[in-house]
Parts: C-alpha cells; sequence; structure tokens
C-alpha cells in the first residue's frame, strides 16, 4: 500500500497497564491502518481497550510493544517532548466532556493550541474567530463554558481541535453527554470537516453515531474483533 | 522551541489573570512575603537611621581626638556641710602633664557652665563654653554666619560670644543676632558668630549624648574673669539648695597626631591621669573606638535582622508553595488539557512557576511599599531618623522573587509530571 496515503498504521500493538503491582493487559496485539481522509469508529464495550487505543493514536500514550506509524513515521521511540509537538502540530482531541478550560472565555479556550506553537497573538485571535464563527458561536466568544449548553461546549471543543490544522481528529464519545438533537448536529459537523479531508477517529458505543462512519472497527478484550 | 520575549510576556499575562481571578486568595497567600519583605526594609529603615546619627555625633566629636571630661563623683558625707566646697576634675597640671607625650598634638581645654541665658525678656538654658579659638577646628565646629572668636579676643579676654542654633532660634527667632548682645548671670556678651547645625541623637548613645546646638562659645580667659572657676548647680531640695564645686577644665580635647597612634596615646593617657587623681573624676572617651562598636553593634543589629528575614521570607514561600499545590490540583484537568493540545512538561512549568513568581514578586511589591510607609510614618510619630537603603529594597525583591521560584519550583513539577490520561480524567 502506498505510505503517503497512511495515516496511521498500527504493527501488533500491545498496552500493559501496571496497576499496584499487577499487568493488566489492555490491548493485546492489534494491528490495523486507516488512510488519509477516512472516517473511523471504533465501537465495543467497556474494557475492550477503544480509548486506550484512541490514546496511543493521539500520542497521549505509549505502546508497550509492537510499532506505531503516524504519517510513516515510527512515534514509539519518541520522547514526550516529540509526542507533544506531535499533538501540537498534527491533532486534535475531543472528548465527552468537552474539556474546556473554565476560568477563560471561548475565544481563549480556542486559541490555546496556537498558545503553545507560539504563533502571532493578532494571527492566532484572528484564526481562532473565524472558527468560532464556523462552528456557528460567532457571538459567544465572550462568555465562559459554563454560560454555554453541552452542544455550544463540543461545538467549542470542535473549534478548538481544528485551530491547528491537525491531520486528524480524534473524538471520544463526542456526543454522550449531549440531548439526541445537539448530538446529531455535532456529528454533522464533524462528517463536514471529514468530507473536508480531515481523518476523522470516532470511539462511541451508540450505533448511531456509528453508522455515519464509513468504516466501524470493533473492538473485544484488546483485540480487533471485527471490521465493517 | 525557545521561547520569545513575546510568548513570555504572554505566559505573564495569563499568569496574572489566574492570580486575578482569586484576588482574595492571592492576597492572603503571599501576606507572609508582604511582611518578611516589609519588615526587612522598615527595621533597616531604623537601624539605618539610628546608626547614621550615632555615627554623625560621633564623629562631630573628630575622629583624631581623644576627649577627657571631668565627672563629678557621688557626694560623700563631707559635701552635705553648707560651707564645703567641692573640687573635682581636670587641672592646669593635668594638662602641662599630657602635653609632655610625643604623640599629642595638641590639647584645647574647655570649661563649661549650664546657665540662662538672657536677651531682653527671653531666655533659654544653655551650655556655656569658655574655651581657646582651636577648639572650633578640633571639634569640627562650622559657623554659618560671623566669626568665630580667635587669639586677640583671647588675649584681651574680650566678651564675645557664639551661640548655638538652637540658642539662636529661641532668643532671636525674626532678628539677625551678629552684633546683639546678650545676658549670662551679670554679664554680657557681644555675638560675633553663629555656629551650624549638629546632629544631636537624643537618649539613643547616652556617652555622647550632648546638644551641642545649645552651647554659646566664649573666650575661655573672658569665663575665668567673669565667672572664675567655680560652678554653682542648684540641688533639689533642703534648705542648702546650691552646690559649689572648684573645676578648673571640664573638658580636654586632645589632638592626636596619628590615627593609628589614638589607642596608645589614650592609654598613656589613662595611666598619667590615674597618678595624680586619687578617685576617677574623669571620663575618656574615644571617638573613633565608639565608631568602631557603633559599626559592629550595626552588625550584628543586622546579622539579627537578616536571620529574622530569612524566616519570615522562608515562612512565606511555604505559605505560596502550599498555595501552588493546592491550585496544582484544583487544575489537574486543565493541565490535562493543556498537555493534550500539546503543551509540552516545560511549556506546564513555566506556567506555574511563572504563577508562583508573579505571587512572591507582587508580595515583595506590596512588601517595598508597606516598608517604604512605615520608616516615614516612624519618622512623623515618633521623631526617629530613619534611612531607606536601596539596596535593602532591591535585596528584599530579589529575594522575594528567588522565594517565589524556589517554592514554585516543586509544585511546577509536580504539575508538569501529572500523566496527561489520568489528568483528563481528573474529577
Amino acid at each position: 500500500m502506498n505510505q503517503n496515503n497512511t495515516t496511521i498504521k498500527f504493527e501488533n500493538v500491545t498496552k500493559v497497564y501496571h496497576l499496584g503491582g499487577i499487568d493488566i493487559p489492555v490491548l493485546r496485539g492489534v494491528s490495523c491502518e486507516i488512510k488519509k481522509g477516512e472516517h473511523v469508529a471504533i465501537m465495543g464495550p467497556s474494557g475492550s481497550g477503544k480509548t486506550t487505543m484512541l490514546n496511543i493514536i493521539g500520542c497521549l500514550d505509549r505502546v508497550t510493544s509492537g510499532k506505531y506509524f503516524l504519517e510513516g513515521k515510527d512515534i514509539s521511540t519518541l520522547d514526550d517532548d516529540a509526542l507533544s509537538e506531535i499533538r501540537s502540530r498534527k491533532i486534535g482531541f475531543i472528548f465527552q466532556s468537552y474539556n474546556l478550560i473554565p476560568q477563560l472565555t471561548v475565544l481563549e479556550n480556542i486559541e490555546m493550541p496556537l498558545f503553545y506553537q507560539q504563533v502571532d497573538e493578532a494571527k492566532t485571535r484572528e484564526k481562532a474567530i473565524e472558527l468560532a464563527q464556523m462552528v456557528g458561536l460567532g457571538d459567544r466568544i465572550r462568555h465562559r463554558p459554563s454560560e454555554l449548553s453541552g452542544g455550544q461546549q463540543q461545538r467549542v471543543a470542535i473549534a478548538r481541535a481544528l485551530m491547528n490544522d491537525p491531520v486528524l481528529i480524534l473524538a471520544d464519545e463526542p456526543t454522550g453527554n449531549l440531548d439526541s438533537v445537539s448530538g446529531r448536529e455535532i456529528m454533522k459537523l464533524l462528517c463536514q470537516l471529514n468530507e473536508q479531508g480531515t481523518t476523522l477517529i470516532l470511539v462511541t458505543h451508540d450505533p448511531n453515531v456509528a453508522k455515519y462512519s464509513r468504516r466501524i472497527l470493533k473492538m473485544l478484550d484488546g483485540k480487533i474483533s471485527n471490521e465493517d | 522551541m525557545k521561547i520569545s520575549f513575546i510568548h513570555l510576556f504572554r505566559i505573564i499575562r495569563h499568569g496574572w489573570k489566574n492570580i486575578w481571578l482569586h484576588k482574595l486568595r492571592s492576597l492572603l497567600t503571599v501576606l507572609g512575603i508582604v511582611f518578611g519583605v516589609a519588615s526587612v526594609i522598615a527595621m533597616l529603615a531604623i537601624g539605618e537611621g539610628a546608626s547614621y546619627e550615632a555615627r554623625k555625633m560621633i564623629e562631630s566629636l573628630g575622629s583624631n581626638n581623644i576627649i577627657i571630661k571631668s565627672i563629678k563623683l557621688p557626694a560623700d558625707a563631707k559635701s552635705q556641710q553648707a560651707s564645703y566646697l567641692g573640687v573635682y576634675g581636670l587641672t592646669d597640671r593635668d594638662l602641662r602633664k599630657l602635653e609632655t607625650i610625643p604623640s599629642v598634638m595638641k590639647i584645647i581645654p574647655a570649661w563649661e557652665m549650664e546657665d540662662d541665658v538672657w536677651y531682653y525678656d527671653k531666655n533659654i538654658s544653655a551650655r556655656i563654653i569658655g574655651t581657646l579659638p582651636d577648639y572650633k577646628d578640633a571639634m569640627n565646629l562650622s559657623i554659618k554666619t560671623g566669626r568665630y572668636f580667635d587669639e586677640k579676643d583671647l588675649e584681651k579676654s574680650i566678651p564675645v560670644a557664639i551661640i548655638g542654633s538652637t540658642v539662636r532660634t529661641s532668643l532671636f527667632p525674626a532678628e539677625d543676632p551678629i552684633g546683639k548682645t546678650i545676658k549670662i548671670k551679670s554679664s554680657y556678651f557681644t555675638i560675633i558668630g553663629i555656629a551650624g547645625e549638629k546632629v544631636f541623637a537624643g537618649a539613643s548613645e547616652s556617652f555622647v549624648a550632648e546638644d551641642m546646638n545649645i552651647a554659646v562659645y566664649i573666650p575661655m580667659t573672658t569665663t575665668k574673669m567673669f565667672f572664675g572657676e567655680y560652678e554653682t548647680k542648684r540641688t533639689s531640695g533642703g534648705i542648702r539648695s546650691w552646690e559649689r564645686n572648684w573645676v578648673q577644665y571640664h573638658r580636654f580635647v586632645i589632638q592626636v597626631s596619628e590615627t593609628d597612634k589614638i589607642l596608645t596615646t589614650a592609654s598613656l593617657v589613662s595611666d598619667i591621669l590615674s597618678q595624680t587623681h586619687k578617685k576617677q573624676d574623669y571620663q575618656i572617651i574615644i571617638p573613633l573606638e565608639l565608631l568602631r562598636q557603633a559599626e559592629k553593634t550595626k552588625r550584628i543589629f543586622n546579622i539579627v535582622l537578616g536571620s529574622i528575614a530569612a524566616i519570615s521570607l522562608i515562612v512565606g514561600g511555604i505559605g505560596i508553595m502550599n498555595i501552588m499545590l493546592a491550585i496544582v490540583t484544583e487544575r489537574t484537568r486543565e493541565i490535562g488539557i493543556r498537555r493534550a493540545v500539546g503543551a509540552r512538561k516545560r511549556d506546564i512549568i513555566n506556567q506555574f512557576l511563572t504563577e508562583s513568581v508573579i505571587l512572591s514578586a507582587s508580595g515583595g511589591f506590596i512588601g517595598i511599599l508597606l516598608g517604604i510607609i512605615i520608616p516615614k510614618a516612624v519618622t512623623k510619630f515618633a521623631g526617629m531618623m530613619t534611612l531607606i537603603t536601596p539596596w535593602s529594597i532591591l535585596l528584599s525583591f530579589t529575594i522575594s522573587v528567588a522565594v517565589g521560584i524556589g517554592f514554585g519550583l516543586y509544585p511546577a513539577r509536580k504539575a508538569a509530571n501529572l500523566d496527561p490520561i489520568q489528568a483528563l480524567r481528573y474529577e
């Protein structure tokens, strides 16, 4: 397969957590490839390792053994600073509980990823306002997260995830805390981004969310059990 | 990636925002630093002021001088008799003998009397000093207006006087005193000069507590002729309310040829005087020695002060560390979020270290303001001289910043070493 077309490649990845002296295997040899521009849903029951897999893809966590290539680059050997750099440049996270910083305004939350790239302040602001307008919150940029509804907060989180022009958007149960109407709106927004070429990987156990995806990886006991 | 100046400024601004969000908590946190810094500056200013006055006073006695004062010893049984005439103090014989010491350049004797000085209906209790023309240079007297008396005045026992600044202000509040006549006992003196003001430290340094601003300087020959060599003092209570003593000289100012020889000269002086004086009715004052003692006292004072300051700043630093640890816990999730969007460990350390330095530096700043206000208030309400030294401000500010770094480092490292995944899950 053409390397340039492959965004993510897992080669027999395992992950073992050490908790209280006991080894808990979470991933037991996962191999898969995700191509550029794909829309993939990872499904599975609790404890099947889907969030761990997402964290490894997002460079928040490391593999215990096996290899992980992101855009052809071996990630498994990189140090903490290099992983931060990759998160900063290539990845956008969206979480179930939005994870906005409560004391910052909507605009400041959106701006945050570029703060760590030391991008010029005026440029950052311009882009953040643009993204806030894109997710439909152009009139709420001075508000605090607590003044917004759940759906609005998640849209702020999406704007934040887009701030660094990511190669990869990773969403962990993005609609888990939302009512069905807001959930649909969020999914529409995410699909729209995917259509514009960003690779989208989301973890969910809601079949209604998964049905938006063209490819579903089903996980069970730390392995990919099934692929649709 | 290196941190640019602009980025650092942004980090500081963000840190300041977070601190400003919890104004009361931040203020309470830095209180230790505030009081630490304020007390250092204030105490140093008060100490510096006190020692400055003492030093000036000692210096005004002349650092190359040895001063011998006659002392009236406690009255014995004989002096209780009405007709008793006390004899004490330094004599002509002492003068001649001391002048033979090779390292002694010159000895200027002085006779003193405390009495009222009158100008028409105004009067002031003054210190009348009969002395030689050389007294002016030996004691570093400055003459503001007019002149000091000279050899000719001395030779002819002219009744002229030079008055101190306090005498001038109380007898001649609006007039020019030069040429005016003042009355002491039953004699009249023409004022020919006014002495410049001299520092007087009040009761703080008892060994030299002589207010030279109430002095009236008169040629010695004149005082001898007019007042003799007796001093009459009012004593408290009883029928015999006057006490008469015969004193030839109240004071010798010995000028020593070289500073190195002051101590040896002083011991020679002491030897000679102890041969002729059965009782020690004199006191030897070595200004240079006093100056050294004052310096030593000040050094000890500074060390004590430094320790107190160090302790209070450490306590203040612990306060900051405590709050920073609480803040790190409180903002665990924020740390996770920041790490997820690309913050390196270094960025997290910078963020929290900046906040603790801002805390301690603003504490230091408030402390400096307070430390400047307190000495001013002390000067105003207690009348003590204070001297704020720039280095004490610089030092305490530097230390408070250092405390912020020192005690902020552990919480900041703790924040940076949090596992991002755990931090994101933190409730």
